[in-house]
């Protein structure tokens, strides 16, 4: 199979309670790629695009965005979903012989929707909807389970809180830069037993953009390529009650098939750095134990061991995660730039020193129901 | 170069106002069920899944993650596209992409959309600026009958041609058993007589000058889903298949002011895009059958001219003719069309699914041209100037 190369990104800084419209965030993201992968709008042909009518609060969002994404005149098409999901399908574009050149964008103004609200609509509307179960407390639940399976504590999941927060103070686009203890996450206000504020993400406003090509359309842009080498998506159950939340099987069957793509064997030795959807602090050992970067019920363990730190041996979260920046439907868009910006060597101060290859995740659904991961290397 | 793509299966539910039988994952699963059993293949079969719909027609947030139970997406790699009125075309476009990136070998799409759970006008309000558009023009109606008045005067256009189109979709819709509208009175009338009797009758409710409820497409629950494969197998699987020949789309809007309303500009670009990549250059003379997404009566006028199948101002002679009836030079929706089944997420996919009947030979009752079409020629079309245009056919393509 050819092989496609992320040639540009861009992305705005993450704040709470941004002035700017959707479309204005989507046109500065899209301006930004275009302009790192030292090209112009012209030499894109296809567009994909990615909104949520409900975070919106409009039917047919992707309406609202596609001037600010340049498509008059293109082929174009929206997913609904995480961004990494976007940035797949605009890989299987440029793939399919239709089209060279895509442009990749996602948007989220998290400041002008109800999170609540919006996540419990993602529930059963007969069953579960009136219990209030929402994003925040249907991960509470996944939380404790993991801690029933694997022995974890919630100082183990502190840790997480403090090393992610920490290195988002190199990251300019960051929204939680800050110095926490895991004396400060224990003590921060209880939002749905076992977690806390400094364990959950915050509600965020930015967009991101990527440009993919093929190897033909790689021609028309400056940038050296950094090629997509393996990727894989795959849903669990939806019903909570129908899956084991300690064990997120859906990303093992994700990344194990990114791996196979990329020729990746051992991952803890041949990934140089990760960018996982910490959604919540729990969530990166969780998933740590999915890619198999530790044996199942060991997450607290390595966090604790260090390796995961910026000087450990497998950095995880040198941008700070999404515990410091969560624009829904962006977060995983921005994993994927991270992942780029650091084996190009672009990372400035949170750059991984020699990364080569990197891994980004995206998720959809409650407690992690879907995963996307991309493996990318120069 | 991508890998060559065929449609190698498809099902539809049944099409009714309200189907309070079955929840939305049982309505998907209906479908997808019927897709699999109409390719002779089970859903272990399937590499991955596309799904759409429009979320606040039924006000459930990630239809993708809710519906895996009965979408069959459980372990499967699934997302969701929507694009509005287009979401089933849209998801059949993105059927064929997953399978041409060479990335997966058999894919399932699924459209699908239950708007008695719906206040749908509510729904579609909201789809335009805040500011802006919402205070007012929004919905679906007022926007269309817009369209229709200009298109009267500047082609002199009259109510009864309008009529005259709803007659056809009505009366192709006597042959489909799935389709939501069976308007049996029509079958002992002339023609003349049914297109008199609609611009008439009290009973037939003004909505908005000059539509009428004839002229407007219903509310329907009901789910659609094909399945793609490769060139590699796709011959196996369906003796006959439904090749891909090209698929293209357009949306070039910002806001309602900045269109043109004297044509159909995304419809006749995209349309454009696929003759180009087909060779293909009298479209009247070399396609076989449409199965069009035609919204309300005067689309079936204006938008025959947009995509090239006639003049500007032609369309109406071109139906009167009856060249696009059943047993036309050119059929358009021998299945009954959108006017006689609105599952929305649904719908394009309808069109889709249909024309790939009739390639297929499978169309039943509605088959056209004794079985033997070259070209069948498919769109989805959203109130938000989305076109989505998919050619399909009998041979494959070089």
């Amino acid at each position: 199979m050819e092989k496609i190369a992320i040639v540009g990104v861009g992305q705005t800084t993450y704040e709470r309670n941004k002035i700017e419209t959707f479309d204005e965030l989507v046109f500065e993201a899209a301006t930004k790629a275009l302009k790192d992968a030292g090209g112009e709008i012209g030499d894109i042909d296809n567009i994909v695009t990615v909104s949520n009518d409900f975070w919106d609060g409009r039917t047919i969002s992707s309406m609202a965005i596609q001037d600010a994404a340049g498509s008059w005149g293109k082929d174009i098409s929206t997913v609904e979903g995480d961004g990494s999901f976007g940035a797949l399908y605009g890989m299987m574009r440029a793939l399919s012989g239709s089209f060279d050149t895509t442009l990749v964008v996602s948007h989220m103004k998290g400041s002008e929707s109800i999170m609540n609200l919006i996540t419990n609509a993602m529930f059963d509307p007969l069953y579960q909807r009136s219990l209030g179960i929402d994003a925040t407390s249907s991960a509470a639940l996944q939380a404790r389970s993991y801690m029933e399976m694997s022995g974890a504590t919630e100082e183990d999941f502190a840790l997480v809180s403090v090393k992610n927060h920490k290195n988002a103070k190199n990251n300019p686009h960051a929204q939680l830069p800050m110095d926490v203890t895991v004396d400060d996450v224990m003590k921060s206000k209880k939002l749905a037993d076992p977690l806390k504020v400094l364990d959950c993400s915050p509600i965020s406003d930015g967009a991101a953009a990527v440009v993919l090509a093929n190897e033909k359309g790689l021609k028309k842009f400056k940038k050296d390529p950094v090629w997509i080498k393996g990727v894989g998506h795959t849903s669990d159950s939806y019903t909570l009650g129908y899956r084991d939340l300690a064990r997120p099987r859906a990303l093992e069957a994700a990344s194990q098939k990114a791996f196979k793509m990329a020729g990746i064997k051992d991952p803890l030795k041949e990934l140089d750095v990760c960018e996982l959807y910490d959604a919540y602090s729990y969530m990166e050992l969780m998933w740590y134990e999915g890619i198999g970067i530790t044996k199942e019920g060991k997450g607290a363990e390595l966090i604790k061991s260090g390796e995961t730190g910026m000087d450990g041996s497998l950095p995880v979260n040198p941008s700070g995660g999404v515990i410091s920046a969560h624009p829904v439907l962006v977060a995983g868009l921005t994993r994927l730039i991270e992942a780029t910006l650091q084996v190009r060597g672009e990372a400035d101060k949170r750059q991984i020193k020699g990364a080569k290859t990197a891994l980004a995740q995206g998720i959809n659904g409650p407690c992690g129901q879907a995963h996307c991961i991309f493996i990318v290397g120069t | 170069m991508g890998k060559r793509v065929a449609i190698v299966g498809f099902g539809q539910t049944y099409q009714r106002s309200s189907r309070k039988d079955v929840n939305g994952p049982e309505l998907i699963n209906e479908a997808v069920r019927a897709a699999l059993e109409d390719a002779g293949l089970t859903i272990k079969d399937i590499d991955a899944i596309v799904i759409g719909n429009m979320d606040h027609f039924e006000g459930v947030n990630y239809v993708d993650s809710w519906s895996v139970e009965g979408s069959g997406g459980v372990m499967k790699p699934i997302f969701k596209l929507t694009t509005g009125g287009t979401t089933g075309s849209t998801v059949a476009m993105a059927g064929y992409y997953h399978v041409a990136s060479g990335m997966f070998d058999r894919v399932l799409v699924i459209g699908w959309e239950k708007n008695s759970e719906s206040d749908t006008t509510g729904a579609i309000v909201t789809a335009f600026n805040p500011v802006w558009e919402r205070p007012r023009f929004g919905g679906a109606i007022a926007g269309l009958a817009v369209e229709a008045s200009k298109y009267m005067h500047n082609y002199k256009v009259t109510e009864r041609d309008g009529a005259r189109v709803a007659v056809r979709e009505r009366l192709h819709a006597l042959n489909n058993p799935y389709t939501h509208l069976h308007q049996e009175w029509m079958k002992s009338m002339e023609i003349e007589q049914i297109v008199d009797l609609l611009i008439t009758s009290e009973e037939n409710q003004m909505l908005a000058y000059p539509l009428r409820m004839s002229d407007m497409c219903p509310r329907t629950d009901g789910a659609a889903a094909a399945i793609f494969a490769s060139e590699d197998i796709a011959e196996k699987i369906a003796p006959k298949p439904a090749w891909v020949v090209s698929t293209h789309n357009r949306h070039n809007y910002a806001l309602l002011g900045d269109i043109d309303w004297d044509s159909n500009d995304t419809l006749e670009s995209a349309s454009k895009a696929v003759f180009k990549d087909a060779g293909i250059k009298e479209p009247f003379k070399e396609i076989d059958v449409c199965e069009l997404y035609l919204p309300y009566s005067y689309a079936g006028l204006k938008w025959m001219e947009s995509i090239g199948f006639c003049g500007p101002g032609e369309g109406p002679k071109l139906v009167w003719d009856g060249h696009t009836d059943m047993d036309g030079e050119l059929p358009v929706n021998p299945s009954g069309g959108v006017m006689s089944s609105n599952p929305i997420g649904a719908t394009g996919l309808l069109r889709v699914g249909e024309g790939a009947l009739q390639v297929m030979g499978k169309a039943g009752d509605r088959q056209v041209k004794g079985g033997d079409v070259k070209y069948a020629f498919t769109t989805g079309f959203g109130g938000c100037n989305w076109a989505d245009v998919m050619l399909l056919g009998k041979k494959k393509p070089s």
